[in-house]
């Protein structure tokens, strides 16, 4: 059994305890991806290193965008932008959960006093062509993670299989310290000379962003970037793989990706702007889907994709 | 004799598939060893959230040897024949036998199969087991290209007798068959070693984990049913929910906790569904004020605090979950207060089915439908069509959003707050009943008409669409529709007008008047041979497509023709529906009927000789005349008198057939000879005149019993009289004689279709 853990004080005690304990497990502790995302599985650490035969072990946070989310800063669990501990190995390990319940003794969440269960949950992505099985993780009764055994990235089949933990960190946090209001939670000590509290962070951002995204974000533009994105994504896969310039092999599966990433954003924020019917909903997710597959795609004739020139006879 | 043991160990197993899991274990891994060879006497299968465990006892040691003789080609066949011979049976030609087979000589195959030590069969039927086993979703993990519902962590196969226990060898892509398990995930004590099933069992135990899900039951609802009791509260019995949560633990701890004060005016049903959904809590009830006040869950771990922290966390959850449903709750009745309108409205952009418009046209049409029924259900029409034009209102309602169980229920209490009489609000709770065979049937009136309008709308608009359903598919769940509607009838005695309720439906569901107006709007001589030149053909079909338009174009009027021809088509198939779906939609109703009736113990025959009478779309009617024939045919007199009728019947259709003629009138009492006969006469005379009041007042035992009064007369009759006399006059007029036996009894029911 592990040793007791002094209860962590802090948003960012937490976060800096998961980064230790899975990094100690030997995962490469990655930074956040560099664009606007929804959820820490857009992270190509995650995505695009799901697929192909390659190993890999990958942990980090990933602040994520979910703009229809927005309220103001005022419901104490809802934000529109948020932190996702996101951790992905292959081929998963056969003690996945052993480590995953670890994670949690790490930051304090005893299983011998908590009730922690794995109750039926099965992920899917659509705009992103992927799904898997697995649970969600309850600790006392609420969702404190989602652990999947990816079956496919897409459209491409998983093999090996990825496991995929994500932690939404701002509620298991403020489950951990006890907090009631996210606003009200800590994000450094409390004794710190400059004690400082999410609210202090973020309050006046979750105003601004969620006036932008539900009432002032240019309709038309977004629209218009949309289009311009998927076009984008489409021509950077159109290039030969050889380059010219340097005579190598040069597929551009990340650039192309980026553009695919862009497009799912921009599709979040108009569908905050109620500017997408039921029907096109449907067609949006539905071209986004067609990126992320054609990504995935340039992705597998790439070296980390497990690409392999062909054996010269 | 061998003892057997197989535990399939994983992580988590989801808990609504367990049940079927065991069961499918012990099938697939029984019926592969009796198909083997082996035989045993008894097999116990179990689960828990992470094991699969089968317990099989008394098997045999070794299969029995199995000869297999086949017979072969003729010797003299062409080679290829004894070629594949070889091939199908695996030997070589010095290996058949010549044997003398009628005029030829013919290859004979003798295969030996020596008996099977039962740990290789074992071996073999648990690998196509686990590598065929039926789960409803299933994954692969790590490198490996097994799949299993969740990782597949560990494989217990153990044989055991007196003299002790040995592994079954076997390997399934890298797990290799060992003899040890694991206990409780935090609470058990490492992996250990067991060496029979009573063994198992018992260290399972002591490791916290119970393996009969039956036992977790148990365990749950006693402890659940006394936590309650030592709160003053009593528990709401969900046996789902038990099911349920008896898969997601190995070792159930109930704790009870109480719900925050400022979340009691929540409806009792908003707190179970929402306590239920989200948390697989249990509600507990004050048996004084019947309100919801308490809930319990039940925790996988005996924690050292006793569970505090456990339901303080839980508590916690529920207040976020219950704050959400009381905003819900508050929200909706202010809405429903405004008079819902906002709801009707956002009913326009909800599609129902995109052939079938809009959930507001179809509430529309079911208004439209109930008003219709109203009367003959004893609804008054005014309030039967307000209720159809409230009832589904909820389905917008940010309650109904969140928790879609809740649709109907929450619309009688937005009607209750919107004022709206109470019959309205029943309605719109009942309108759905009844869904299944166990749920029970509304009896208010104006629910009646309602659910009855919102039924026959789905029937009639599917088969205005042409979306029936075929053998095992029926994806818009119309037979239960149907059935729906028949226990609605019989329920509350409706006198159902089938064929006009489904033609009122089908009306409201095709536009038929299109074409007339057509007609009458462009009256030129063009249009109206259009009509007519269309009324001549199949439509949907391309063939006569193409040549209507040919012969437009011959009239010169192939410039607006394409539009035309395709509307015309649709006003066609429109007119071709209209006259055939309501014969076809009541003898679907009457398909249903059928097994419904067979449940309860009415003959099929029984039905069938009532669906033959007049007046069979009232399905109230059928089945009381049904009721009492069957209870006649029961009766001896009802026996023998079907045996009269039918000698009656045989002897008639045979005259009739050979002389080509129909006896259907005129016996007359002067041509007879015979005490018997003229006996039958009065007795006809006098079955008649009490059948014909009985018949008028639909009192069909009274009927029946008139003519059990005829047995005796016939068959006196039939022992004394020759029908077919040399006498011809007397011949046709003893078969007149039996026509009216005919007719006097078929009159009630259609004897003729009844067996026997």
């Amino acid at each position: 059994m592990a040793e007791p853990t002094a209860l962590p004080r802090s948003f960012q005690e937490i976060i800096l305890r998961l980064q230790t304990y899975w990094g100690g497990q030997g995962c490469a502790v990655l930074q956040p991806y560099d664009m606007e995302v929804g959820a820490g599985t857009f992270h190509p650490a995650t995505t695009l290193r799901a697929l192909g035969s390659k190993a890999w072990a990958a942990a980090y946070v990933q602040p994520s965008r979910r703009p229809t989310d927005g309220r103001y800063g005022e419901n104490p669990n809802r934000l529109q932008h948020y932190y996702q501990y996101q951790v992905l190995i292959k081929p998963s390990p056969p003690n996945l959960q052993e480590l995953y319940l670890g994670s949690l003794r790490a930051i304090g969440l005893d299983p011998m006093i908590h009730d922690v269960r794995f109750v039926e949950d099965d992920w899917e992505s659509p705009t992103l062509g992927a799904w898997g099985l697995g649970w969600e993780v309850w600790c006392d009764g609420m969702e404190v993670s989602q652990f999947t055994y990816f079956q496919q990235v897409g459209g491409h089949d998983c093999k090996p299989v990825s496991g995929e933990l994500t932690y939404g960190l701002e509620r298991l946090a403020m489950y951990v310290l006890g907090i009631d209001h996210v606003m009200d939670m800590p994000f450094n000590d409390p004794d710190a000379p400059i004690p400082l509290k999410y609210g202090d962070i973020f309050r006046q951002t979750e105003q601004e962003y969620s006036r932008h995204n539900f009432d002032a974000a240019t309709t038309d533009m977004l629209f218009q970037h949309f289009k311009d994105a998927e076009a984008e994504c489409e021509r950077i896969l159109s290039f030969a793989p050889e380059d010219p310039n340097s005579g190598k092999r040069i597929v551009m599966a990340h650039p192309a990706y980026d553009q695919c990433i862009k497009a799912s954003h921009l599709f979040n924020l108009l569908d905050a702007r109620g500017v997408i019917s039921v029907t096109e909903r449907q067609a949006y997710i539905g071209r986004v889907r067609a990126l992320a597959k054609k990504c995935a795609d340039a992705f597998v004739q790439t070296e980390a994709g497990g690409w392999q020139p062909e054996a010269v006879a | 004799m061998p003892d057997l043991l197989i535990e399939l160990f994983s992580e988590e197993i989801p808990a609504r598939m367990q049940a079927k899991a065991r069961e499918d274990l012990k099938k697939l891994v029984t019926d592969g060893l009796v198909t083997a060879g082996l035989t045993y006497a008894s097999a116990g299968a179990f689960s828990t959230p992470r094991r699969l465990t089968l317990a099989i006892e008394g098997l045999t040691a070794e299969s029995r040897p199995v000869r297999e003789e086949r017979k072969g080609p003729r010797t003299d066949a062409p080679a290829a024949a004894l070629d594949g011979f070889l091939r199908s049976t695996g030997l070589s030609k010095d290996q058949l036998e010549v044997r003398d087979d009628k005029k030829a000589q013919v290859y004979f195959a003798v295969i030996e199969k020596p008996g099977r030590q039962a740990a290789e069969i074992i071996a073999e039927v648990l690998d196509s087991a686990i590598r065929s086993f039926p789960w409803p979703k299933s994954m692969r993990w790590g490198s490996g290209n097994l799949r299993w519902v969740r990782p597949l962590q560990s494989i217990l196969c153990l044989m055991s007798d007196e003299a002790g226990s040995t592994i079954v060898p076997m390997e399934v892509d890298g797990i290799r068959a060992g003899n040890t398990t694991e206990g409780h995930r935090f609470m058990g004590a490492g992996r250990f070693a067991v060496s029979n099933f009573d063994d198992y069992r018992a260290k399972l135990l002591k490791n916290k984990v119970m393996l009969d899900a039956a036992e977790r039951e148990a365990v749950i609802w006693q402890g659940a049913t006394n936590l309650a009791f030592a709160a003053g509260l009593e528990l709401v019995e969900d046996r789902g929910l038990l099911a349920e949560v008896a898969g997601l633990v190995e070792w159930p701890v109930p704790l009870l906790g109480r719900i925050n004060d400022a979340f009691l005016s929540l409806p009792p049903e908003v707190l179970q569904t929402s306590m239920k959904e989200h948390q697989k809590f249990f509600s507990a009830r004050n048996p004084k004020t019947g309100r919801i006040e308490g809930f319990v869950t039940v925790a996988n771990i005996e924690a050292a605090d006793a569970g505090a922290a456990i339901l303080k966390g839980n508590q916690k959850v529920l207040t976020a979950r219950l704050s959400d449903a009381k905003f819900f709750w508050e929200n909706d009745l202010r809405e429903a207060k405004a008079g819902m309108s906002v709801w009707r409205q956002g009913l326009e952009a909800v599609t129902f089915h995109n052939k079938l418009g809009s959930q507001a046209e179809r509430i529309a049409r079911i208004a439209a439908l109930a008003a219709e029924i109203a009367p003959l259900v004893g609804a008054d029409a005014a309030v039967a069509k307000q209720a159809a034009e409230v009832a589904k209102l909820d389905l917008r309602s940010a309650m109904v959003g969140e928790f879609p169980e809740l649709q109907g229920l929450m619309g009688m209490y937005y009607a209750q707050a919107a004022g709206l009489p109470e019959a309205v609000a029943k309605a719109a709770r009942d309108h759905y009943a009844p869904l299944g065979p166990s749920d029970a049937v509304p009896t208010d009136p104006v629910s009646v008409a309602v659910a009855l309008a919102d039924k026959i709308d789905t029937l009639t608009g599917f088969w205005a669409i042409d979306e029936k359903p075929t053998g095992s598919k029926d994806p818009f769940a119309l037979r239960r529709a149907a059935l729906g509607v028949i226990r609605l009838v019989l329920g509350n005695g409706v006198r159902s007008k089938l064929l006009r309720m489904s033609r009122s439906g089908l009306a409201l569901h095709l536009d038929l008047k299109a074409m007339n107006r057509l007609a009458s709007e462009s009256p030129t001589e063009e249009i109206s041979k259009f009509v007519e030149i269309l009324r001549e053909f199949e439509p949907d079909s391309a063939d006569s497509k193409a040549e209507i338009e040919n012969r437009l174009k011959m009239m010169g009027a192939a410039s607006h023709a394409a539009n035309l021809i395709e509307s015309l088509f649709k006003q066609k198939v429109a007119y071709e529906t209209y006259n055939s779906a309501p014969d076809q939609l009541v003898s679907f109703f009457h398909d249903r009927l059928k097994v419904f009736l067979k449940d309860q113990g009415i003959r099929h025959d029984v039905i069938d000789a009532c669906l033959a009478m007049p007046g069979a779309d009232d399905l109230t009617l059928l089945v009381k005349r049904a009721t009492a024939l069957q209870a006649f045919l029961t009766s001896e007199d009802g026996t023998n008198l079907l045996q009269g009728f039918k000698r009656a019947n045989n002897i008639l259709s045979q005259a009739e057939t050979k002389d080509g003629v129909e006896y259907s009138f005129g016996a007359d009492p002067k041509f007879a000879e015979s005490d018997e006969e003229r006996a039958l006469f009065a007795a006809l005379d006098t079955a008649e005149q009490s059948i014909a009041p009985a018949m008028n007042a639909e009192d069909f035992a009274a009927a029946m019993g008139a003519i059990a009064q005829l047995r005796a007369p016939i068959d006196a009759f039939f022992t004394a009289v020759q029908i077919n006399t040399d006498n011809q006059i007397v011949r046709r007029n003893r078969l007149n004689l039996l026509h009216r036996i005919r007719a006097v009894c078929t009159g009630v029911a259609d004897l003729t279709r009844v067996d026997g």
